[in-house]
C-alpha cells in the first residue's frame, strides 16, 4: 500500500466525513474500515439495504447514504475488512485482510473507531441469546433478523428506537424493562431549556414513544434486581419493578445502557484520557479540532465522547480540516473560514445530551455489580474477585490481571474495563481517574502467524 | 438440522450454500453474516469457554466481545465477522471446564 497523507481508521460517519473532507483539500487518504461495506454500526450495510427495509429503520438510516456516496471519489482508498492490530509511530497502521496482514502509512492519523456498548453486567448476562441491543440492530440491519419473542432490558433513547422499528416490522418486543426512574427525569428537567434547542431530537424520541405505546407494548419502569435466568440459554428475564417481582419468558434479551467511546486504538498509542463523570466513561483528551496530545493524531466522533451521528460526521469534517492544514495543503484562513459553521451546527446537535444523560443514566446495580456476577465474560472472573483483589491492595486494573485475569481474555477488556475500574475505585475510595484503566498493547485484535508470513512483501516495500 | 429459529427473517430469496457446523449440513443464504446465518438457522450455542466450559453465542454482532467464536479450518474465527461460504467446516470450540 502507498504511502498516503492521512490514514482515517473506521468507516462510520466520522470516518467517512474525514475522509471525504480530506480528499476534498487534496489528500491523499487511506480510509481502513472492518466491515465488508462502509457505514460503522450506525449506517450498517446502508447501501445494501437501505431501499430493501427503509421503511422499518426509517430516515435516520437511509440517511447513511449520503456519507457512502462521499466517499466514492478520487484521493480516498477505502480498504474494507481491514482488521486493524497495531499502530506505530510514523505512522504505520498494520491491518488483516482476507487471511494477509498488510500496511498503511501517512504522517496523519484520525481515529474514529466509534463506540462500543457500556457493559451491563447482570446476572444471566453471559446466556446465548442474551446481546447488547446494539447487537440486535445489526442483525435488523445487515441481516433482516427480527427477534421473535424479545425483552429490551435498560435505559436511553436506543431502547425506543430499536422496539419502534420491531413494531413496525410486525414483532414487537414482549416488553420493555427500563431502569431509569421518574426522579431522574426530574433531574433532567434542568437541562431541558438546552435540550430544546435540539428539539427535532426530542420530537423524534416522542414519536417513537407513540409507536410502542400504540402497539401496547408493556413497559415496567424503574427496575431493579434485573437477572436472566435459562441454563443453557436464555429462558426469562426477572426483576422488580412497582414494589412486585416480575418474570417474563422470552427467547432473546437486549441490554442496553448507553454507549461508551472505543478507546482500544487511542489507548494503545499513547493517548491521554480522562473519566468523565456525565458520561460515566473515559474519554480521550482532545482540543477543540479532535487533536490529541499525541502529535498528528485526531479522535473524531463517539470514539472522543458520544455525540451521536450527526456530532460525529461534523467531528470527522473539522479534524480533517485541521490535518490538511497541518500538512500545509489548506490555508489557516480556508481552515477557519470552513470550521466555524460546522463549530455552530455541532454545538446545536449536541445540545440535547446532557438532558439525556441525566434523563437515561446507567444501571446503577451494572456498574456495581453483586459478587457473584460475572464482569469479565472471556476469562469468567466476578466482580467479587475484583473486590477481594482489593483488599489484598490491588490499586488499579493493571494489577487485577496479576489477581484473576480480567482483561486477559480475547475481547481485551472492551466488555470489562469499565466495571473493574469502577469496582476497584469504589472498594479503594479513589477516583476513576486515579483507579486508571487497563494498559492496552498491541495487537489489538487476534493476528495469526500464517497472517503475517503472508504479508505482501511488494506491499512493505511501498510502505517504507 | 434447521431447528426452530427465534429470529423471523426478512430477506429469504438469497440462495444457499452448504456449511457444516459440528458435522452437521447446514443450508445458510451465501454471503449472509455468518454469525447472523447460525442464528437464523436455531444455533444459539456457538462454543464453550475454556475457563468453566460455559455456553456462549453472539452478544456484540461487531467483533469486539469475541463471544462468537468458532473454530475454521482449526484456527479461531470471530463468526460475526465472516460471511457465509459454500462447504465452511465450522467446529464449535470445547470448553475446558477447570483447566487453568
Ligand atoms: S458477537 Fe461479539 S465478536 Fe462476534
Amino acid at each position: 500500500m502507498n504511502q498516503h497523507d492521512v490514514i482515517v481508521v473506521g468507516a462510520g460517519p466520522a470516518g467517512m466525513a474525514a475522509a471525504a473532507t480530506a480528499a476534498g483539500a487534496g489528500l491523499r487518504v487511506a480510509l481502513l474500515d472492518e466491515q465488508p461495506r462502509a457505514g460503522g454500526q450506525i449506517y450498517r450495510d446502508v447501501d445494501r439495504v437501505a431501499d430493501r427495509r427503509g421503511a422499518i429503520l426509517g430516515a435516520d438510516f437511509t440517511e447513511g447514504r449520503r456519507l457512502t456516496a462521499g466517499i466514492r471519489r478520487d484521493g480516498i482508498d477505502h480498504v474494507d475488512g481491514a482488521v486493524v492490530w497495531a499502530i506505530e509511530d510514523g505512522f504505520r497502521v498494520s491491518f488483516t485482510r482476507d487471511g494477509c496482514a498488510a500496511q498503511a502509512t501517512a504522517p496523519k492519523l484520525i481515529l474514529a473507531t466509534g463506540a462500543l456498548e457500556r457493559p451491563m453486567p447482570v446476572p444471566g448476562w453471559t446466556l446465548p441469546g442474551v446481546m447488547m441491543a446494539g447487537a440486535g440492530q445489526i442483525l435488523l440491519k445487515q441481516s433482516g433478523m427480527l427477534a421473535r419473542r424479545a425483552v429490551i432490558v435498560g435505559s436511553g433513547p436506543l431502547l425506543y428506537l430499536i422496539a419502534a422499528q420491531m413494531v413496525r416490522a410486525g414483532t414487537p418486543p414482549l416488553a420493555l424493562v427500563e431502569t431509569q426512574t421518574r426522579g431522574d427525569l426530574v433531574r433532567a428537567g434542568r437541562h431541558l431549556a438546552g435540550a430544546l434547542r435540539g428539539a427535532g431530537y426530542l420530537a423524534k424520541g416522542l414519536k417513537m414513544l407513540g409507536e410502542i405505546v400504540r402497539a401496547r407494548v408493556p413497559r415496567h419502569a424503574g427496575a431493579t434486581d434485573i437477572a436472566i435466568v435459562g441454563d443453557d440459554r436464555a429462558k426469562a428475564v426477572t426483576f422488580r419493578s412497582g414494589g412486585r417481582s416480575r418474570s417474563i419468558d422470552c427467547d432473546t434479551v437486549f441490554l442496553h445502557h448507553g454507549v461508551v467511546p472505543n478507546t482500544q486504538a487511542a489507548r494503545s498509542i499513547g493517548v491521554a484520557h480522562r473519566w468523565d463523570a456525565d458520561q460515566h466513561c473515559f474519554v480521550p483528551i482532545v482540543d477543540a479540532w479532535g487533536a490529541t496530545d499525541v502529535d498528528g493524531v485526531f479522535i473524531a466522533g463517539d470514539s472522543a465522547g458520544i455525540g451521536g451521528a450527526e456530532v460525529a460526521e461534523i467531528a470527522g469534517r473539522i479534524a480533517a480540516l485541521k490535518a490538511a492544514a497541518d500538512l500545509g495543503r489548506l490555508a489557516q484562513a480556508d481552515r477557519d473560514r470552513q470550521a466555524a459553521p460546522l463549530r455552530r451546527q455541532r454545538d446545536r446537535q449536541s445540545a440535547v445530551r446532557p438532558f439525556l444523560d441525566a434523563a437515561y443514566p446507567p444501571y446503577a446495580a451494572a456498574l456495581s455489580p453483586a459478587d457473584t456476577t460475572c464482569i469479565c465474560r472471556c476469562e469468567e472472573v466476578t466482580a467479587g474477585d475484583i473486590r477481594t483483589a482489593a483488599g489484598l491492595g490491588c490499586i488499579g486494573p493493571n494489577q487485577a490481571k496479576a489477581f484473576g485475569r480480567a482483561g486477559m481474555g480475547p475481547c481485551q477488556g472492551r466488555y470489562c474495563g469499565l466495571t473493574v475500574t469502577a469496582i476497584l475505585a469504589e472498594a479503594n475510595g479513589r477516583t476513576p481517574d486515579e483507579t486508571g484503566y487497563f494498559r492496552i498493547r498491541p495487537p489489538l485484535k487476534p493476528v495469526t502467524l500464517g497472517e503475517l508470513a503472508a504479508m505482501d512483501d511488494g506491499d512493505r516495500d511501498a510502505a517504507e | 438440522m434447521k431447528t426452530a429459529s427465534p429470529f423471523l427473517e426478512l430477506d429469504t430469496a438469497a440462495p444457499q450454500g452448504t456449511v457444516w457446523f459440528d458435522g452437521a449440513p447446514l443450508d445458510l443464504p451465501l454471503g449472509a453474516n455468518l454469525a447472523a446465518a447460525l442464528l437464523a438457522a436455531g444455533v444459539a450455542v456457538f462454543r464453550h469457554t475454556p475457563a468453566t466450559g460455559a455456553p456462549r453465542g453472539p452478544f456484540c454482532m461487531m467483533g469486539a466481545c469475541f463471544d462468537c467464536l468458532v473454530e475454521i479450518d482449526g484456527v479461531a474465527r470471530q463468526a460475526c465477522m465472516l460471511e457465509v461460504a459454500d462447504g465452511l467446516r465450522i467446529t464449535r470450540p470445547r470448553g475446558g471446564g477447570g483447566q487453568r
